[in-house]
């Protein structure tokens, strides 16, 4: 019970929940367990309906009232086995995430052996097992969904898995690696470095050349061929992205966030940041392991 | 109401110092053994139930048991009938048939259901029986409870309640066999290994059986049941009911075979008290109908029986009806027409009609049950998104339900939408016999054929072996402006 600010509140709590329970049974005995003496003028409640239909006030049956009793007794065992009497944790060291811990240990218990099992295989023949597809794809509707799609073929600005174009490639170490460690991909802006709106025009035309896009601005692409230099530095002289640094192939017209004119030259006048969390330290390396497989099964299907 | 009701005085206390006691002590009761047509009747309704109460999760169906409600698969298998939870409908079907019939019956015979069927006058018979072979009759236990305790005392009690808890036991296994495989559950109790879920209600039912049929008998119906107090209600004066005919048997009293009544100015009752002695709840059905009668029918046995000796005709406790003791049916009607003669009034026909609609529907929509269910979740991240060939596409998850216990393939299909394609991994699908399976799929649509907004749509699954076996779900597909 470190969360109070001051030791004041431990017993001040502790002394209002034993006086309360104390002021039940007071009241209780006070109350309760009185007899009715024979020829004792019988009281109603003071009400009557249906012109004559009144209830006796007699007293609480004796099993009832011991019941009330039983209640206190029962909060007072409780009182010192569980936490409640203010900064006192319980005979019995009870928390809710000791709990939460004992239960995570059943259900690793129950699960570890078939992860286990699972990270004996490789990625390929683990793709191939229907069971830890089956695994993969629930961890997948879990974890990944929100961003790549339950189809997995993602949205503007989080890529499609099952298209087998990869930013960072798609051995299934790559795919590994990027689950694990998660991905920060960073496109500066390089509205300077192109030369102004004007050069901005001129690198997209050329890009929409390269990709086998229509239309295009010839002379524009030509000059923009001249300033794809900066780029080249990421995307490769010849436009075909570098994995290692997740630079995209431009001349696939596979698009992150698309390839139309207009979105092309945005990408290149105020650049792209985007970010894949790193889930090794959330799933572990063996449950990563199985949806790196579902993943990979993704891409790689015998159809 | 025509009548006006009886006063009851309210007893006057005379003043002394003793403490009055509210609580009531139990009379013992020694129910006395008896034969008849009713005691026939209960007996062959007993061992009905009981055999397939008992019997029943030992059946086999398609290789596993024929009746078991499984609770962690959450699926209920009924011989062929596989439900899952979304059929709990079928439950409040016939929870509604349940009550109607309780209706219907008590309109027409009263507490039918108390005397015959119900689970505590069943084990409770059970119960007495066992006692009855261990004790003996009447006169024998009632003198064995006045005797001191002796070894030949604490012989036959323990032999009765070893039996008896070994009735509850079997009883509290066999309602768990019907939630957990009986054959594993026996396994387990056998060797102690059982789960402390199913310790817990194998113990909780068996100490229910052997409390309520054993000890609490008649006061269950006394003083626990809610049915014994508001099935008055549902009485009228048309209503079959256990009764004693007061005009034929008063005055009552003792007398010798030989002597003849009339000339003593007697009745029928011989005041035998054998109707008191046979009662279950301890009654005397002289006073009139009370509500601790449970209708069983052993009086009107217990009484045939001595009207049988004495050679006067039978019947001086019998079913009848309120208007007819009280003379308000034709006089040339025999005793049966009576009885059938008003069976034709609203509140029977009434509830004969809504029972007989509610078993309709149930019984139809069980016959017309499909065994797939299909559950659509819309993708809510991404609510829209452009294919590489300007499309427009929308993402569902599709989980589909086989209920039945036979593997089946499934097609998919979408409708709604002008010209929309279904794109799925699987177009296909394979699903396991009672198993579920989720397939993500998107729609996909030309943006110039279909207008910007929310579009309803159905996703319909057919099985491809089968085209009966077929079902349909809602969902939205939106298309944002260009």
């Amino acid at each position: 019970m470190s969360e109070f600010t001051s030791g004041f509140w431990g017993p001040y709590i502790a002394v209002i929940t034993l006086v309360s329970v104390l002021a039940c049974a007071v009241f209780l005995k006070m109350t309760g367990g009185k007899k009715r003496l024979a020829g004792e003028k019988l009281t109603t409640t003071g009400h009557a309906w249906d012109e004559n239909l009144q209830e006796w006030n007699n007293p609480l049956p004796k099993w009832w009232t011991y019941l009330f009793y039983i209640t206190i007794v029962f909060s007072l065992v409780y009182l010192v086995l569980y936490p409640g009497l203010g900064a006192f944790p319980g005979v019995l060291g009870w928390t809710s995430v000791g709990q939460y811990e004992r239960e995570r240990a059943l259900a690793a218990k129950e699960y570890d052996p078939i992860y286990e099992k699972f990270s004996q295989m490789d990625i390929p023949a683990l793709a191939a097992n229907p069971e830890a597809r089956q695994m993969g794809q629930r961890l997948y509707l879990t974890y990944c969904y929100q961003c790549h799609g339950s189809d997995a073929r993602g949205a503007r600005g989080f890529p499609n898995l099952a298209d087998n174009d990869w930013l960072y490639g798609g051995s299934p170490e790559a795919i590994q690696a990027t689950i694990l460690n998660g991905r920060v991909g960073a496109m500066p802006a390089l509205i300077d470095a192109v030369g102004g709106a004007e050069g901005v025009k001129e690198v997209a035309n050329y890009v929409r050349e390269i990709s086998g896009q229509q239309p295009f601005d010839a002379a524009l692409a030509a000059k923009g061929k001249e300033k794809f230099a900066v780029c080249a530095a990421c995307h490769g002289p010849d436009g075909k992205g570098n994995p290692a640094i997740g630079a995209p192939n431009l001349t696939d017209n596979i698009w992150l966030y698309g390839g139309s004119l207009a979105t092309i030259s945005e990408t290149i006048t105020k650049g792209r940041n985007n970010v894949m969390p790193a889930w090794k330290d959330l799933l572990g390396e063996p449950k990563v392991h199985v949806l790196t497989a579902y993943v990979y099964s993704l891409s790689h299907q015998s159809k | 109401m025509d009548r006006p009701l009886p006063k009851v005085p309210i007893p006057v206390v005379e003043a002394s110092p003793v403490e009055v006691d509210l609580y009531e002590v139990r009379k013992a009761i020694y129910p006395r053994a008896v034969h008849g047509v009713f005691a026939t009747s209960r007996w062959t309704l007993v061992i009905l139930t009981q055999v397939i109460f008992y019997g029943l999760p030992w059946l086999t169906w398609n290789g596993r048991q024929a009746v078991l409600f499984d609770l962690g698969a959450r699926r209920f298998y009924i011989f062929d009938l596989v439900l899952w939870p979304q059929d709990f409908i079928f439950l409040t079907g016939i929870l509604i048939i349940s009550a109607l019939s309780l209706f219907l019956f008590t309109a027409v015979a009263g507490r039918l259901w108390c005397g015959y069927a119900c689970p505590q006058t069943v084990y409770t018979e059970l119960f007495m029986w066992i006692e009855r072979r261990i004790e003996g009759d009447r006169p024998k236990r009632m003198k064995l409870d006045r005797e001191p305790w002796s070894l030949r005392k604490l012989g036959i009690k323990t032999a009765k309640h070893g039996t008896w808890i070994a009735v509850a036991l079997w009883t509290g296994i066999t309602f768990v066999g019907y939630f957990t495989p009986i054959r594993t559950l026996l396994g387990e109790f056998a060797t102690l290994s059982l789960g402390p879920w199913e310790t817990f209600w194998v113990l909780f039912y068996g100490f229910a059986t052997y409390g309520n049929a054993g000890w609490m008998r008649e006061q269950v119906c006394k003083y626990m049941c809610p049915y014994a107090r508001f099935q008055g209600v549902m009485f009228d004066p048309d209503t079959l009911i256990i009764t004693y005919d007061p005009a034929r048997g008063e005055p009552r009293g003792s007398r010798s075979k030989s002597v003849d009544r009339r000339t003593r100015g007697l009745g029928d009752c011989v005041d035998c008290e054998i109707c008191v002695q046979v009662c279950p709840t301890g009654i005397d059905i002289r006073n009139g109908l009370q509500y601790e009668c449970i209708a069983c029918g052993a009086c009107i046995d217990g009484c045939d029986q001595v009207m049988d000796k004495m050679g006067y005709p039978r019947g001086l406790i019998r079913y009848s009806t309120e208007n007819a003791m009280l003379g308000k049916y034709p006089e040339e009607e025999t005793a049966l027409r009576k009885v059938t003669s008003h069976l034709g009034r609203p509140r029977v026909l009434i509830y004969t009609a809504i029972l007989g609609m509610v078993i309709a529907a149930l019984a139809v929509s069980l016959a017309m049950r499909v065994p797939v269910k299909l559950n659509v979740l819309k993708d809510r991240a991404n609510l829209v998104r452009e294919t590489n060939d300007g499309w427009m596409e929308n993402v569902y998850r599709l989980q589909i339900m086989n209920t039945s216990e036979t593997p089946h393939r499934f097609s998919l299909a979408v409708t709604g939408l002008p010209g929309a394609r279904l794109v799925s991994d699987t177009p296909v699908v394979s699903v396991s016999g009672a198993s579920s399976i989720v397939v993500p799929v998107s729609v996909q649509v030309d943006p110039s054929a279909v207008s910007p907004g929310s579009h309803r749509i159905e996703f319909e699954v057919r099985a491809v072996e089968d085209d009966r076996i077929a079902a349909g779900a809602y969902s939205s597909f939106y298309l944002r402006a260009p």
